[in-house]
């Protein structure tokens, strides 16, 4: 188990370590630092005196060094277009896109996993038709679609809730906060709802197809044979054991949620870390499209780290069987 | 493939198409022939949109600004020459739709065909010659497949907007989305590949092929290529419906197709601006267009899969 962890954290590093010299190389020779950095009336003896002066003329790998040593400070540099220091921007926009992504990955698994469930159990009923007739329309509805529906029908024509924005804010330290006022709860309604639709249908489809898979199998059989109530066979027996490719693909989402965040983000004018990228991007804005290439990675790689260790407590076979390889 | 058996059987391939176990399937799924229909509706208006859209959307003689923002047909206020009614600048909806559906399946299409021949190239080199090569490429779609495939369409899209310079990348724009989404989808087709290929070399044909002298690259193409088709065609029908959204994401997000030569997603970016003054069918009917198109592809490669997969028989 613990060859299995360590092989699995080598391979983060070397992820981490290849998205830092993506994004480093994005830094340094997309575009020109120099010229992003001052005016037209500089002169060159000046521009290669503050060359001089950040180290870019030093070699390739000492800059890289400094680079991935800032970054793990969580230090970026300045974003060319907000003129202020990328980690402060980041900081601010941070929680919001944690919220969002949270909430919505909550939605989706509280409703995606019992519609899968009941979808495995009652397989031709016409409620188990309808919701997969259903997934397959949300697998084929764009997020942003969803989002201006949901926008049209209930911020347009019934006017029930906000169409854009957090709604009001409390700040606790630095972390601000929308869970806790009344216009900030309703600014999350359609947008969680909008993020969590497209992974509910995701959910709830895979949790179907492994229940099918297990209930076929010979210990469900038994521990209908055995008369152990219906409820606990399905719920208990059988649930439990879906539960390993539920996760992993889950806990996957949770990436993808905070990745797709920024469609939804730019739809409901969340003021998130997915607005501040697609700003950056359509503005060609490096330092914060660096910054945020490597923030998504780590958390990307948390992310599935922590899915591999819920692997080994969930499956005791890997406790075992270390070598098995993925 | 189906034409060399053709010849060996004394039925034509029109009778051998109708007697297969795929057409059995199809004729028996009402769903299926809708969507096929659906998805060859799509195909025609595109390839012939210059004929059968009722404007040309992007003649600046024919439209004009008095006709601009009138409503639906069945509507008050509207004008019958426009029955989805027309945008901001007097542009007839329908029109654009055929115009823009056209732009978002040539560029879902093209994006398709590029990820084909990536993953189909580097899964059989992958499977065929295994070893380190095999699984550095293996690597690469591991990690690749851990990120999902728009924020990778995305920051492609961003670098090349910092490495060319504007004008040319205006030029190139659909040049580089076709390379954004293609990149962004090859491993799905390099890793099927590869597990089929692993099954196939070691099969009696492909080492009676090599015991002839018979190169690699020839036997990849003409023995082991042939036989790992069926999975791949799955994947790029359900992919052509993940380009076609994927597309529209990134027109949506401002950061794709620009409005010049509007595509589906473009059309609903256009659209949204107008949706709280109550203008909404600007942009729900290029939404509408969007999600027919793909939930048709979709269903028909549902079915595909289906019919191609034994087990499920």
């Amino acid at each position: 188990m613990l060859t299995f962890i360590a092989k699995r954290l080598v391979q983060s590093v070397l992820v981490m370590l290849t998205v830092a010299l993506i994004a480093f190389s994005l830094f340094r020779y997309v575009g020109d630092p120099i010229n992003n950095m001052v005016g037209q009336d500089t002169s060159l003896e000046e521009r290669e005196e503050l060359k001089e002066r950040l180290g870019l003329n030093d070699s390739f790998l000492v800059q890289f060094g400094r680079f991935a040593a800032n970054a793990a400070q969580g230090n970026f540099g300045f974003s060319y277009q907000h003129r202020r220091p990328v980690s402060g921007l980041i900081a601010e926009r941070l929680p919001a896109t944690l919220e969002l992504s949270i909430v919505s990955a909550f939605l989706a698994m509280a409703i995606g996993i019992p519609m899968g469930v009941y979808t495995a159990i009652r397989r031709n009923s016409w409620l188990s038709h309808s919701f997969m007739t259903l997934s397959l329309v949300g697998i084929s509805l764009p997020t942003f679609l969803i989002g201006i529906l949901l926008i049209l029908l209930f911020g347009v024509v019934l006017r029930w809730l906000p169409t854009f924005g957090r709604g009001d804010v409390v700040q606790l330290g630095w972390w601000s906060t929308g869970l806790l006022t009344a216009s900030g709860l309703k600014s999350l309604i359609m947008p969680s709802i909008t993020l969590a639709l497209f992974q509910m249908t995701l959910i709830m489809r895979l949790v179907r197809s492994e229940m099918l898979e297990v209930l076929r199998t010979d210990f469900v059989k038994f521990a209908r044979a055995r008369g152990l109530a219906e409820k606990y066979v399905n719920f208990v027996v059988a649930l439990k054991n879906t539960m390993v490719p539920v996760i992993t693909i889950t806990g996957l989402q949770l990436g993808s949620i905070i990745a797709f965040a920024i469609i939804t983000e730019s739809v409901f004018q969340w003021p998130g870390m997915g607005l501040l990228f697609i700003q950056a991007v359509g503005n060609v804005d490096i330092p914060i499209m660096a910054a945020y290439l490597v923030l998504i990675a780590f958390f990307f790689v948390v992310i599935n780290l922590i899915v591999d260790m819920l692997y080994v407590v969930v499956d005791p076979r890997l406790r075992v069987d270390s070598a098995g390889g993925h | 493939m189906a034409d060399t058996t053709a010849q060996n059987t004394p039925k034509g391939w029109l009778a051998r198409v109708a007697d297969s176990d795929l057409s059995y399937s199809f004729v028996r799924s009402p769903v299926t022939i809708v969507s096929t229909i659906v998805t060859i509706l799509f195909f025609i208006s595109a390839i012939f949109a210059t004929w059968i859209a009722p404007h040309n959307p992007f003649d600046l003689a024919s439209i004009s600004i008095m006709d601009a923002s009138l409503p639906p047909a069945w509507m008050e206020g509207s004008d019958s020459r426009f029955w989805l009614g027309t945008d901001d600048q007097g542009r007839d909806i329908f029109s654009t739709i055929i115009f823009g559906a056209r732009i978002s399946l040539f560029v879902g299409f093209a994006s398709v065909i590029f990820s084909m021949i990536l993953g189909i190239s580097l899964g059989l080199i992958s499977g065929y010659v295994g070893g380190r090569l095999d699984a550095f490429i293996m690597r690469v779609a591991d990690i690749q497949l851990s990120f999902p495939a728009i924020l990778i369409a995305l920051l492609i899209d961003g670098v090349a907007r910092g490495v060319l310079p504007r004008e040319m990348h205006q030029d190139l724009v659909f040049y580089v989305l076709i390379f954004a989404i293609g990149i962004s989808g090859w491993v799905q087709y390099a890793r099927t590949v590869r597990g089929s290929t692993l099954v196939e070399k070691n099969k009696e044909y492909v080492q009676a092929a090599r015991v002839i002298g018979i190169g690699p690259i020839v036997i990849l193409w003409r023995h082991v290529l042939p036989n790992v088709m069926g999975p791949v065609l799955v994947i790029a029908t359900i992919h052509l419906a993940i380009a076609v959204i994927t597309e529209a994401t990134l027109s949506f997000l401002g950061v794709g197709v620009p409005p010049t030569t509007p595509s589906l997603g473009t059309l609903i970016r256009i659209g949204n601006d107008f949706l709280f003054s109550g203008e909404w069918w600007i942009t729900i009917f290029p939404g509408i267009a969007l999600v027919l198109l793909v939930l048709a592809i979709n269903l028909l490669g549902d079915w595909l899969r289906d019919a191609l997969n034994p087990k499920l028989r």
